[in-house]
């Protein structure tokens, strides 16, 4: 059992400046938990802070409801995982891993035989006795894997773990490390800059900036309802599409209409009202919710047509002079410099104030019921014929 | 950039001319030690004599060599090891607790270095005397500590510096102390640069004059001594001199020749980076 909590956690680096700005955040037992953001926003302080390895300025951190602000790192039950892996270059993966176990009094035919269960889970038998020197980029992480699971933590913490890998290993890491995360049962907390991990991997993301969260939730949950433009524009690939509009006109329940630049017209429905008519706003829409429409409202002019193999990109200049990028299918013939005419459906469509956030939509629901964690019995689908 | 042959043959030769000038002393000092006394004083200098070992003889005859060379290897080993023993937690704390203060504190522990030693022989000669460490293998071996602090604790601040910081934080998430820190990661992953730091220190004492010769006189005197004893008031015997002073340098000259590469290499190891 490991539960987390954050409360009002702050951090100075330099008096008169915080690098976090007040964060509250509950992470559940045996959850993966992704922080993500820009580089610079914040994430590897506070994962830091969550250690041990940087004091905390204002605020409690609490593990399974105790107050440890002041405990020593190595007394708090987390293990972490660096970027950089930081392993002893001088001594053998064997001794990697055994370290933490040897400096902790265990006697040495107990620390064997956890060193070897971990090297067994990582596939790091036959590497036992070389130096990290003598390892490939993947095994050197392994091995920082290793030195954190034979520890037997309470809680992962993981530093951009991924970002030294080329990208074929990184794939195959992500999968592993989720087989880890069900295997251990264990709560993980994971920073990265890349959201594609953050989607893939986590169970709830924290979105970070400028050290202040913006929005928490599931992966789907950010991705379907944003809550302001920096989440929107940050979660999703390729990118979602900003235009500004105006409001035309609104039924008072979430149905209306937006004009774009060119004054062409787009329907849109929301799960609140909009604002009256001539309120600017700025519409969103996934480029991989657009479709070709000869009566479409995004009319304009592709130039450039980027063919991914299974889909394709075509970024238009619309004739209100917005730039449009629409996902199609990889064998859609389409060219550029020809004038296209796409359309979306009215509850596909984001709308943002000018405060940047976002107008509810339709179906969003403030806690959608969370996946079954590692270790829970599965919860069956019942049938509803 | 390539330079040409003719500029490469210069340089070549400019290196030896100045290599020969800085070892000609040297080797001059070990030729007139196989001369008998006239013969180091003949004009013009003799360059082929047939050498003798009279002036070894002598010199064995007058003083104990042993004795001051065995001074000389417990107070420059000695006064290393202090030095060493009170740098590494200093440099530790510079290096990876650093504050605002850090940069001015290394410095000015490096300019107590500029100050002329003599102006404080006066106080330190009447505290040695006071505490009755006047002539004591153990009153030199702190002088010379304190001597090379600044430098040691410096070379060693650099390289700490040089030390990856998350190895260390790895370490304390697996619960390593301070101590074990220092003593499973920090130490063997600066073994180079501290190996060198000593050996620098262990020379330098070993070269040391002033102080030997003013705090000690017979019991407690090294080398550096033992070679002014051969200077003596009724007129200079070169051969015994010379005789003297390779006795004195031939240690520390064999050890710096089997460590310069470590000596070189942790001498430029921030420099070439
Ligand atoms: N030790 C430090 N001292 C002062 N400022 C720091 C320190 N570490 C990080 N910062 C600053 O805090 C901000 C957040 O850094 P960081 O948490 O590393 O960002 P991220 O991991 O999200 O890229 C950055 O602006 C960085 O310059
Ligand atoms: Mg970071």
């Amino acid at each position: 059992m490991a539960t987390l909590s954050l409360r009002g956690v702050r951090k100075s680096y330099q008096a008169g400046f915080e690098t976090i700005k007040g964060i509250d955040l509950d992470i559940a037992d045996r959850e993966f938990v992704v922080f993500v953001g820009p580089s610079g926003c914040g994430k590897s302080t506070l994962l830091r802070m969550i250690a041990g390895l940087e004091d905390i300025t204002a605020g409690d951190l609490l593990i399974d409801g105790q107050r440890v602000n002041d405990v020593d790192p190595s007394k708090r039950g987390l293990a972490m995982v660096f970027q950089t892996y930081a392993l002893y270059p001088h001594m053998t993966v064997a001794d990697n891993m055994g370290f933490a176990l040897k400096l902790a009094g265990v006697s040495k035919t107990e620390r064997d035989a956890k060193v070897r269960e971990a090297a067994r889970i990582l596939q790091l038998e036959s590497y036992l006795d070389r130096r990290p020197k003598a390892l490939s980029g993947g095994q050197r992480q392994r091995v920082a894997i290793g030195r954190a699971i034979v520890r037997q933590p309470k809680v992962f913490l993981f530093d951009e773990p991924l970002s030294n890998l080329d990208a074929a290993l990184r794939g195959q890491t992500r999968v592993e490390l989720l087989r880890l995360h069900e295997e251990l049962a264990a709560t993980m907390i994971y920073v990265t800059h890349d959201q594609i991990e953050a989607m893939t991997m986590a169970d709830k993301i924290v979105v970070l900036q400028g050290g202040i969260v913006e929005q928490v939730g599931s992966p789907m949950e950010l991705y379907n309802h944003p809550a302001n433009l920096f989440v929107a524009g940050f979660i999703g690939s390729p990118r979602m599409n900003f235009l500004p509009v105006t409001v035309a006109s609104g039924d008072g329940a979430g149905n209306g209409v937006v004009a774009l630049a060119d004054g062409n017209q787009v329907a849109v429905q929301m799960g609140e009202a909009l604002p009256a008519p001539g309120t600017p706003l700025t519409l969103g829409i996934r480029p991989e919710r657009l479709y070709w429409d000869p009566n479409g409202p995004f009319a304009g002019e592709g130039h450039l047509v980027e063919r991914l193999g299974g889909l394709t990109l075509l970024h238009l200049t619309l004739t209100g002079g917005e730039e449009l990028v629409v996902q199609t299918d990889g064998n859609d013939p389409v060219q550029p410099h020809v004038l296209v005419r796409s359309a979306v459906s009215p509850d596909e469509c984001h709308l943002f104030g000018a405060d940047g956030q976002a107008l509810r939509r339709p179906g969003h629901i403030a806690q959608p019921p969370a996946r079954p964690l590692p270790g829970e019995a599965p919860v069956v689908a019942t049938a509803t014929a | 950039m390539r330079s040409s042959p003719l500029k490469t043959l210069l340089t070549t030769l400019l290196g030896w001319i100045v290599a020969f000038a800085l070892f000609f002393p040297i080797f001059w000092m070990v030729l007139t030690s196989f001369k008998t006394e006239l013969g180091a004083i003949s004009t013009p200098p003799e360059v082929f004599f047939r050498p003798v070992i009279t002036a070894y003889q002598e010199v064995q005859a007058r003083s104990n060599y042993l004795h001051f060379a065995l001074n000389s290897i417990l107070i420059s080993v000695g006064g290393t090891l202090v030095a060493m023993l009170l740098s590494i937690p200093a440099a530790y704390a510079m290096a990876f607790h650093p504050s605002h203060r850090t940069r001015s504190t290394l410095l000015w522990m490096l300019s107590t270095k500029m100050l002329p030693p003599v102006g404080v022989l006066v106080p330190i000669y009447l505290l040695f005397r006071t505490s009755h460490l006047l002539d004591s293998r153990i009153g030199l071996i702190g002088i010379y500590a304190l001597m090379n602090l600044p430098i040691v604790v410096w070379m060693l601040f650099t390289f700490f510096r040089e030390m990856p910081k998350d190895i260390l934080e790895a370490g304390r998430m697996d619960g390593a102390t301070t101590w074990n820190e220092v003593v499973h990661l920090l130490m063997p992953l600066t073994l180079p640069g501290m190996a060198s730091t000593a050996l620098l220190s262990l020379i330098l004492c070993w070269n040391e004059a002033f102080w030997s010769l003013n705090l000690t006189s017979s019991s407690a005197a090294p080398l550096t001594t033992f070679i002014a004893s051969f200077s003596s008031p009724e007129g200079l015997f070169f051969a015994k001199l010379s005789a003297a002073s390779t006795l004195a340098v031939a240690p520390i000259l064999v050890f710096g020749w089997i460590s310069q590469r470590q000596l070189v290499r942790g001498l430029t190891f921030g420099a070439v980076k």
